[in-house]
Parts: C-alpha cells; sequence; structure tokens
C-alpha cells in the first residue's frame, strides 16, 4: 500500500548528486592521517626515535637523551607543524570562499610580503638578531600589511564592503610594493639576505617550544573567527545582492572573514616562513570531499593542511640524510602533482 | 527630400537609418570601404599620451650615465655623431629600447593571458613562463656559482638568457601538456599554472638556500629583472618576437573579445575556442618568455599593466594597444627612478616597478568607486 502512497523523487537536473562521503566519516579519516602525521614527526628525524621511548618521553621523562630530543625539537616542532598547517587550510578555504577566485592564496592579502618586510627591516634597522625576536615583527608586519589591504579594498569597493576582486587586486598590488621594498633592502645587506633567503624557503624546524606558544593564541583566535564566519560565507557565496537581500550583513561577514584569514595566515607565515601556497592547494583537494558548504570546508581544510604540512616536513626529514630538505619545498613536490592531477581528473568546482 | 511617414521598402537596399542611433558618445565607427572599426576616443588619445610618455622617459633615461648629458645633447647625438654619439647609441639606447620592448611585450602578455583565463590575477607567471626561467636560471648561477668559477663573461651575456628563454619555454610547455585534457579549458589551464608555478617557486626558493650568499645575491638581482649593460643582442629578439607577435595578437583580438563568455557561447558565435586559445597562449608564451630572456622577469608588469590599461581607457577588457604602451611606460620610468634613486648604485629596475606601478593600481582602485563602476 505504503508503495502506491510514495511519490517518485524526479531526478533534478537529469544528473545524479555526485555521491559524497559521510562527514563524520570524513573527519574522523582526516583525524586519524593527522594523528600518523603527527606520530611519525615525533618518531623520525637524523635520529630515530623508537616509538617506547617516545612513550616514555612524553609520559614520564627521566632525561634520557631520547627524551631531550622529543621533548626539547621534536614536539614543539610537530605543535608548530599542526598549528601552522590547520592555520593555513582554513585560512586558504576563506580567503578563496570570500574573493571567489581559485588562485587567491591566504597570502593574497599581504601577509606574506608584510612578514616578510617587518622582519627584514627588524634585522636592518634595528638590529634584531634573534629568532624570537623577529617573529613578533613578522606577525606585527603581516597585520598591519592586511589590515591596509582591506582598507583600501573597502575604499575601492563602496558599500556592502570590498568586492572580491577590489580585494584581490588591492593585496596583490601592496603584495609587489612590500616585496620590491624587501628585495631592495636584501640586495643591500649581506647579513638580512642570509636570514631572509631561509625564512623564504619555509621550514618548521629549529623553531623551540617558545614560537609555538606565541602563535597558538593568534590561531585560537582565528579559528574561533573563522567557524563563526561558515555560515555567512556560504550565503556570501550565493553572490552578495542575494547575501544582501536575504538580510546579511554583508560587510561584516567579510570583515570576520578577513580578520580571521589575517590572524591565521599571519601567524603561520610569521613563524614558518613562505608557505601560503598550502593555503591555496588544500582547499582544491577539500572540496570534493566536502562540497562548497563552508561548515565543512573549513575544518577538513585544517585537518588537511595539518597532515599535509607534517607529512612533507617528516618527507624532508628522510630524503636528504644526514641533512634535512625544507618543508616548503618539499610541500610543493609532492603537493602541486597531486593537484595537477586532482584538477585535471575532474571538472573543477567553480567558485 | 524629406521621408515618408511610413517607412517604405528601399529599393537601392540602403537600409534606413535607426531613427534613435545606438551609440555610446565616446565611440566613433571607422569605415573604410567595406572594413570597420569602433574607434574609442578615450583608449586612442591614452594610447597617443602614453607614447608621447615613454618616448620623454626615455630619454630622460638617456641622460644618465658616466657622461651625464641634457636631453638635447642626447637629441644631437643620436642624430649627428658628434663625440657621444657611440656611447648613446652603442650603450644608452638600447638599454632604453630594451625597457621599452620589455615592458611592451610583458604587458601584452599578461593582457592576453588575463582575457583568457578572465581573471584579473592571472598573469604569465601562471603560464609557467616566467617561473620557469628564473628557476633555471637561478640553477645555473647557484650551481655554477663562485665556487665553480663564477658565472660570469660568456656564460653570463649569451647562456643566461638562453637558459631562460629554455626554461620558460620548459615551463609553458609543461603547463601546457598538464592542462590539456580533449581541449583547453581557460580554468583548468589556470589552475594547473598555479601548481606548477608553485613547484618552480618553492625550487627556486630553496635553490637560494644552497648556494653562498653573494652568489644568491647575484640570482636576486637576475630574478628581480635588471636593465643593467643591455645591449642591441638584447634589443633585437624582442623587437622580432614583438613585430611578428603583435600583428598576430591583433589579428585575435576578435577571438579574445569573446573568449571572455563561457565556451558554449564562444562556439555558438562560431569561434573555434581550442584554435584560437591556444594560438593566443602561445602568443602569450613566447612574448613573455622572450622578455624574460632579456631582462629577466620584471615583476608586476604584466599584471599591473593591463589593469591599469583598462581602467585608463576605460573598457571592460585589457585592450591590447594601451597595455603594451602602459607595460612600456611602467618599465621605463621604473628604470629612471632605479637609477636616481640611490645614486650612483643602481636598484634592479624590477624592484622599482611594483614601488610605481602599485601606488597607481591602488589609487585607480580607488577612484573607480566614485566613478559608480561596479
Amino acid at each position: 500500500m505504503s508503495t502506491a502512497v510514495t511519490p517518485v523523487r524526479p531526478p533534478a537536473s537529469g544528473r545524479p548528486r555526485p555521491a559524497r562521503p559521510r562527514p563524520s566519516l570524513v573527519l574522523a579519516g582526516l583525524l586519524g592521517a593527522v594523528a600518523v602525521a603527527a606520530v611519525l614527526s615525533v618518531m623520525v628525524g637524523a635520529r630515530p626515535v623508537p616509538p617506547a621511548d617516545v612513550w616514555h618521553a612524553l609520559t614520564g621523562p627521566t632525561g634520557t637523551e631520547n627524551d631531550i630530543v622529543v621533548s626539547s625539537l621534536r614536539v614543539p616542532r610537530t605543535a608548530l607543524g599542526l598549528l601552522a598547517g590547520v592555520a593555513l587550510g582554513v585560512a586558504g578555504a576563506l580567503m578563496q570562499g570570500h574573493t571567489r577566485n581559485p588562485l587567491a592564496d591566504p597570502g593574497l592579502l599581504g601577509v606574506t610580503q608584510g612578514a616578510a618586510f617587518a622582519m627584514v627591516a627588524a634585522i636592518m634597522v634595528f638590529g634584531v638578531t634573534s629568532l624570537y625576536g623577529y617573529i613578533w615583527f613578522g606577525l606585527a608586519g603581516a597585520l598591519v600589511a592586511s589590515v591596509g589591504v582591506f582598507a583600501l579594498g573597502m575604499a575601492g569597493g563602496g558599500r556592502g564592503g570590498p568586492t572580491p576582486v577590489t580585494l584581490a587586486l588591492a593585496g596583490t598590488a601592496v603584495s609587489a610594493f612590500l616585496y620590491a621594498l624587501t628585495s631592495a633592502m636584501v640586495l643591500m645587506d649581506e647579513q638580512a639576505m642570509d636570514v631572509f633567503r631561509f625564512w623564504q624557503a619555509g621550514s618548521i624546524a629549529g623553531r623551540g617550544a617558545d614560537v609555538a606558544w606565541q602563535v597558538l593564541p593568534f590561531v585560537a583566535a582565528g579559528l574561533v573567527l573563522a567557524l563563526v564566519n561558515a555560515p555567512g560565507l556560504n550565503t556570501l557565496a550565493l553572490g552578495e545582492d542575494v547575501a544582501r537581500a536575504l538580510g546579511q550583513n554583508v560587510a561584516l561577514t567579510r570583515t570576520v572573514g578577513v580578520a580571521a584569514i589575517t590572524l591565521l595566515s599571519g601567524a603561520a607565515v610569521a613563524a614558518c616562513g613562505a608557505l601560503a601556497f598550502l593555503g591555496l592547494m588544500v582547499p582544491h583537494l577539500a572540496r570534493p570531499l566536502s562540497g562548497p558548504d563552508h561548515r565543512l570546508l573549513l575544518p577538513y581544510s585544517g585537518l588537511l593542511g595539518a597532515a599535509a604540512l607534517l607529512g612533507a616536513d617528516v618527507v624532508g626529514r628522510v630524503v636528504a640524510r644526514p641533512g634535512e630538505l625544507e618543508v616548503g619545498v618539499v610541500l610543493a613536490l609532492l603537493g602541486a602533482p597531486f593537484f595537477v592531477a586532482l584538477v585535471r581528473r575532474r571538472k573543477p568546482l567553480r567558485l | 527630400m524629406t521621408s515618408p511617414p511610413i517607412p517604405s521598402p528601399h529599393p537601392e537596399g540602403v537600409p534606413p537609418v535607426s531613427p534613435v542611433p545606438v551609440r555610446l558618445a565616446h565611440e566613433r565607427p571607422l569605415r573604410l570601404g567595406p572594413a570597420s572599426w569602433l574607434l574609442r576616443l578615450r583608449s586612442a588619445a591614452a594610447a597617443l599620451v602614453l607614447l608621447a610618455a615613454a618616448v620623454l622617459l626615455m630619454a630622460l633615461n638617456m641622460r644618465l650615465g658616466d657622461i651625464p648629458m641634457s636631453v638635447a645633447e642626447v637629441f644631437r647625438a643620436v642624430t649627428g655623431d658628434g663625440p657621444d654619439h657611440f656611447v648613446v647609441m652603442e650603450l644608452r639606447l638600447p638599454r632604453a629600447l630594451t625597457g621599452v620592448l620589455v615592458g611592451a611585450a610583458l604587458a601584452l602578455a599578461g593582457a592576453i593571458t588575463q582575457a583568457i583565463a578572465r581573471n584579473p590575477l592571472a598573469s604569465p607567471d601562471v603560464l609557467g613562463v616566467t617561473t620557469g626561467s628564473s628557476v633555471a636560471v637561478v640553477g645555473v648561477i647557484v650551481t655554477a656559482g663562485s665556487a665553480a668559477g663564477g658565472a660570469g663573461g660568456a656564460l653570463a651575456s649569451v647562456g643566461v638568457p638562453l637558459v631562460a628563454l629554455a626554461g620558460g619555454l620548459a615551463g609553458a610547455l609543461a603547463v601546457y601538456l598538464l592542462a590539456w585534457r580533449g581541449g583547453l579549458d581557460g580554468y583548468r589551464l589556470v589552475l594547473v599554472g598555479v601548481g606548477v608555478s608553485a613547484v618552480f617557486t618553492n625550487v627556486k626558493y630553496w635553490l637560494l638556500t644552497v648556494g653562498d650568499v653573494t652568489d644568491s645575491g647575484r640570482a636576486m638581482v637576475w630574478i628581480s629583472g635588471s636593465l643593467n649593460g643591455r645591449g642591441w643582442e638584447h634589443v633585437v629578439p624582442v623587437a622580432i618576437a614583438l613585430a611578428v607577435l603583435v600583428p598576430a595578437a591583433l589579428a585575435g583580438t576578435r577571438s579574445l573579445g569573446v573568449l571572455r563568455f563561457g565556451d558554449d557561447t564562444v562556439t555558438g558565435l562560431g569561434v573555434r575556442t581550442n584554435l584560437a586559445r591556444g594560438l593566443l597562449i602561445l602568443a602569450a608564451v613566447l612574448l613573455a618568455a622572450v622578455a624574460t630572456a632579456a631582462a629577466g622577469p620584471i615583476a608586476f608588469v604584466a599584471l599591473a599593466s593591463p589593469q591599469i590599461a583598462l581602467r585608463v581607457a576605460g573598457v571592460a577588457q585589457p585592450p591590447l594597444v594601451v597595455s603594451a604602451l602602459c607595460g612600456a611606460v611602467l618599465v621605463t620610468a621604473a628604470d629612471l627612478a632605479a637609477r636616481t634613486v640611490a645614486a650612483p648604485a643602481e636598484l634592479p629596475v624590477g624592484v622599482v616597478t611594483a614601488v610605481l606601478g602599485a601606488p597607481y593600481l591602488i589609487y585607480l582602485l580607488i577612484r573607480a568607486r566614485r566613478g559608480a563602476r561596479a
């Protein structure tokens, strides 16, 4: 009887909707990947530490050599990698959502070049020499640069906040401007050049626990803002006019989004160098799993970012023994072919 | 003769004049027999002003050097053969011309790329050209660095441009092959290009950390883009490339104009999308590769010039000629600044293009709001 009553739902557009895995499964899988990457990151290195010793060092350290390696080198490095990976992944997804531009990376707001400029200026002008010292400058530079870009985008965008195109162009212009000033300074000062080129290559090695603690509050604040921003971003994806007609405060949504991007990517970039393209690629990898819903896309991107950054770091420690390859170059060499294959495989989702 | 109140068929086949001419105030049709163009007065005026500015900046540039001259002396040296004739003709003119031509070529490549990608952030970097050149040259400079006798002499003057050209073309080929899949989708091309460029850029950063700091500094100068010591051997290839490719690109403008619509529309309009897009991309790649080989990947010119040009000319899509002239003016002005700001030391021109171009682009962005444009 019920079979006669139940209406057959007509196919919406002739084609079945692409099947997407259940969110709980994806989240579990991604969390597992991050956990595996983190464990490997603590174990693998110039001096391999067996799992039993890792456990020993984490639960009841007694000052053995492996305990010291784990607690003073590996754990801070892994923690920083986790923070930076999550931050860049989420920031990248936010950035592409807000600009609706698949080329947008979190560095587009000027954070990377802002950080670079401030750090090089700190080295040259104020004679700052400690890593801990110039990361503060890098953070400040990243924040100032992106606030400046947002203000310019605002000025160019008219009411309703900056439009994606003006924001992206203003960001590119400011980045190019700051990069030029940085290059000029670096070309005049060999010592600054030496620091700059290693920062630019992108690395999470040798940073110590201080840096992870330094970055943590910024990343935490950024993540909260990002999650708050997700539903608004979904509405905004329908177009600004539709969003406004639905009663959304477009300018507020944009401001919250930009604040989140700034905090997340500024902190990550200042501490780890020019890794912003991680934020460019990760959302493209996450989007097939999540679809267009930013409430799923943001967490997926964050977890994928962390797994990718830690995984690439582990690979960089293994391939160039006894030395190490910077995580920036490993990420590009491993991530880009994957990214290209993904782009080729299917018709890319348009933003 | 008064027109009849009711329109009658015209036996001569002359169509009736529409009572309300559908024509914008600043656009005039230019008819020459059967052919006609739309002459945009604002674009034409902008092109003339930019051309004059480029010539003036070139002259100002050629005053500078070990023997300072006035603009009048420069002109006299170019036309006559005074004692300065050699200096001006063999040293200063080629450098200034390299700047103009390289700027025009990069800007043109950028305009084509942005039109095809339908994305204002696209530039030849996305086609893999400039990043491919950079990574190849940095590799050569760092590995053949001071330790191995230095990248000087023949290697510097012939080898580096050739390496740059090869690297640029190889990069573009890689992007093209990876993006080709039964056709060339502009969107897929750009995404693949971003991936490939990310590899090149990060390998470049890594290479900069490998060598010693002096070599890294020299590599930094090249990847910033510099006009220092450029001679006729740098002018000629770029001039030939422009002479061949500018007419080709202009012939393709028609296709370029419609390629900004979706693929289905374009095919419906009777344009062979893959062919048109492929040829235009080839033109952009060659222009960018030759320009980069001559002066390094001068930053920001390819990205900013088309955006500045479309705002100056007041059109919807990067206009090719105005973009090229914008690029020429930007690079020449930057070279002038690069040589005077820190004189007697000289900055690489690519450092200054962004310092000059970025504020202007920002000013245009802000002003556009008052112009009530979307």
